[in-house]
């Protein structure tokens, strides 16, 4: 694979729910190594498309979804993680009254060669990665402990550290930073740098330009389901990218 | 206790979640039925401390507890499952007529237990294709598996009382070790085996998932669907097995057998701490659930009291347990 193949990419992708509809002919393409950001108004379309990429969501017929160059059918969550994407949901996608340790393994649990359940490397792994990653030393945090026992950052840093778990090549960020508090966004943000020293790519979506601009490469602006716009970070000011978020905001064009 | 010193070695900051919140709902469990049971031994100390009434438990409680077991998965997954009477005696049914037509015992025993696990897919195929709730449907597949079996046998039942049914009737139903009936062993190994489903393979690990949150599970690529097919083919499977178990008892297959146990069994799973609302539930507490119904059941009759309170009894025992759990997950959550 040369690294003009993109990791992802989607031809053409519509999705439409009853007569909403959320994506529209989107085009897109991340290639390896790549930090994007994806910004957008409330409802523009941001998750549906994380979850469209995700096969969470069956694009409407004619769109395509390319990995590595190849075609993809038959797309769904397992398939896709399997494949090395995995994504921090905005709504977290966390089971709060299971124990951490199967949160942080949810659908992708470790066994041994017979298919039996390993729970003691599970538990065990679940603990240093708590601990190495997030730094946690809260005593709410035992493998064991129930999500809902939980503060909502230390849910986010379960929800990120099971992300960072299986060495995606693709890790799609969905405002992971809302209801975090400082040191814990700087901890995320931190996370998104390591991906890209790490030589592999991610999607970035957030409604902070502030925690947007430093992390990423390219950015795409989503207005009402449409792509609205595609930037390298060289073409554009911080400013000048404000300007244009306003602008798409108040007319729907990016352009004057 | 070896663990918990282990991970503080490991990670001095961690801490296990408390003693209350492992193991508070267990307790409670065999709290109540060691309660039920001292009663008992105080009002109905003849018969209580003889050992003939823990034989008959020991040969009644299975017939409700070999369903109310498979059951508790599909009560996990926050589905409802009714149906499995009538699956016993459809399933049994086809043990009765291939027997009778063939004169081949084991056809007429896999095929009994295919046919409940079909019973029981079917159910979930339901259930998942439409989306109908589980509550509803399976009141419409009893009907439809009681009414296929009744015309199938005509509303007649049969015997189970030929020589060469002896081997069979000894495995399922006989009595071993002090005199204790073979459906009893049976129940142990059930539980045995649902424990390690539940607990100690992928499967097990999604029925716990797709029953505390189903968006969640399948964001993280949870076939929750299939999930929920495999409990009601389980509980089919078992439900055609304890058919078969409760026909032996009786050498006759009654068509209106598994009348009566529906409700012993589904009080069972919640006596035994599984969540109302999904997501929580083990088959060890279902194990001791049943086995608490049934002395209550037992402990009526042998109190001397009149056995219409054995429906108060049921009534005060459920409620209790229910709002124990209620109140002990509010204390988890705090
Ligand atoms: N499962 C769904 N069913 C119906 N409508 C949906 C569904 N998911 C999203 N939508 C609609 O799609 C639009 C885009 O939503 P979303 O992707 O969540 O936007 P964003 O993440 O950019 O805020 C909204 O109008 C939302 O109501
Ligand atoms: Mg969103």
């Amino acid at each position: 694979m040369n690294s003009k193949t993109p990791v992802i990419q989607l031809k053409n992708v519509s999705k439409t729910f009853g007569e909403v509809r959320s994506l529209s002919e989107v085009n897109i393409e991340i290639y390896p190594g790549e930090i994007v950001g994806l910004l957008g108004d409330n409802g523009a379309g941001k998750s549906t498309l994380v979850k469209t990429i995700m096969g969470f969501h069956r694009p409407d017929e004619g769109g395509e979804i390319w990995f590595k160059g190849e075609k993809i059918t038959d797309w769904n969550v397992a398939k896709a993680r399997e494949l090395g994407i995995e994504t921090i949901y905005q709504e977290r996608a966390l089971c709060e009254q299971q124990p951490i340790w199967r949160n942080m393994f949810m659908g992708r649990e470790i066994k041994n060669k017979f298919g039996r359940l390993d729970v003691k490397r599970m538990k065990s792994e679940a603990t240093r990665l708590m601990s190495e990653h997030m730094g946690f030393t809260s005593t709410a945090v035992h493998p064991d402990n129930a999500v809902l026992t939980m503060s909502g950052g230390e849910k986010q840093g379960v929800a990120i550290t099971r992300a960072l778990y299986f060495d995606a090549e693709l890790v799609i960020l969905d405002e992971p930073t809302v209801g975090l508090s400082l040191s814990e966004t700087k901890k995320t943000l931190d996370f998104i740098q390591n991906i890209k020293k790490s030589g592999r790519s991610a999607i970035f979506i957030d409604h902070n330009i502030f925690h947007i601009y430093p992390a990423v490469d390219r950015m795409i602006v989503l207005d009402r389901g449409k792509v609205a716009g595609n930037y390298k970070k060289s073409d554009i000011t911080m400013d000048e990218l404000i300007e244009s978020m306003y602008r798409v905001a108040r007319t729907g064009s990016i352009k004057e | 206790m070896s663990e918990n010193k282990d991970s503080k070695v490991k990670n001095n900051a961690a801490r296990p979640p408390s003693f209350w919140r492992r193991f508070g709902m267990q307790f409670g469990i065999w709290s109540v039925g060691i309660f039920m049971w001292l009663i008992f031994v105080v009002t109905a100390s003849e018969a209580f401390t003889s050992k003939d009434i823990y034989l008959a438990f020991a040969s009644s409680t299975p017939l409700f507890a070999l369903m109310a077991i498979p059951l508790t998965l599909i009560v996990i997954t926050g589905e409802i499952d009714l149906s499995f009477p009538a699956v016993m005696a459809l399933a049994t049914a086809t043990f009765a007529k291939i027997y009778s037509g063939t004169g081949n015992i084991w056809v007429g025993f896999i095929a009994a237990l295919v046919v409940g696990t079909l019973c029981g897919y079917f159910n979930g195929w339901l259930v998942t294709w439409f989306g109908i709730p589980s509550l509803v449907i399976t009141i419409g597949t009893s009907f439809l598996f009681r009414g296929i079996e009744l015309a199938w046998m005509n509303g007649s039942g049969v015997g189970l009382t030929d020589d060469k049914l002896l081997g069979v009737a000894n495995l399922l139903v006989g009595r071993s070790f002090f005199g204790i009936a073979n459906q009893f062993w049976w129940t142990i190994l059930a539980t045995l085996v649902l424990w390690f489903i539940l607990n100690r393979t992928q499967f097990g690990a999604h029925v716990f998932l797709t029953g505390d949150n189903k968006t969640s599970a399948q964001l993280m690529g949870v076939n929750v669907n299939r999930v929920k097919r495999r409990t009601f083919a389980i509980m089919g499977f078992f439900a055609a097995f304890a058919g078969l178990v409760a026909s032996f008892e009786v050498s006759y297959f009654w068509p209106t057998l598994g009348e009566g146990l529906l409700m012993n069994s589904i009080a069972a799973v919640f006596l035994g701490g599984t969540s109302v609302f999904g997501g929580v539930g083990t088959v060890t507490g279902t194990f001791v659930g049943s086995f608490i119904i049934g002395a209550i059941n037992a402990g009526i009759v042998a109190s001397g009291i009149n056995a219409f309170f054995t429906q108060v009894f049921f009534g005060l025992v459920i409620i209790l347990s229910v709002i124990m759990q209620a109140v002990i997950s509010k204390r988890i959550k705090r």
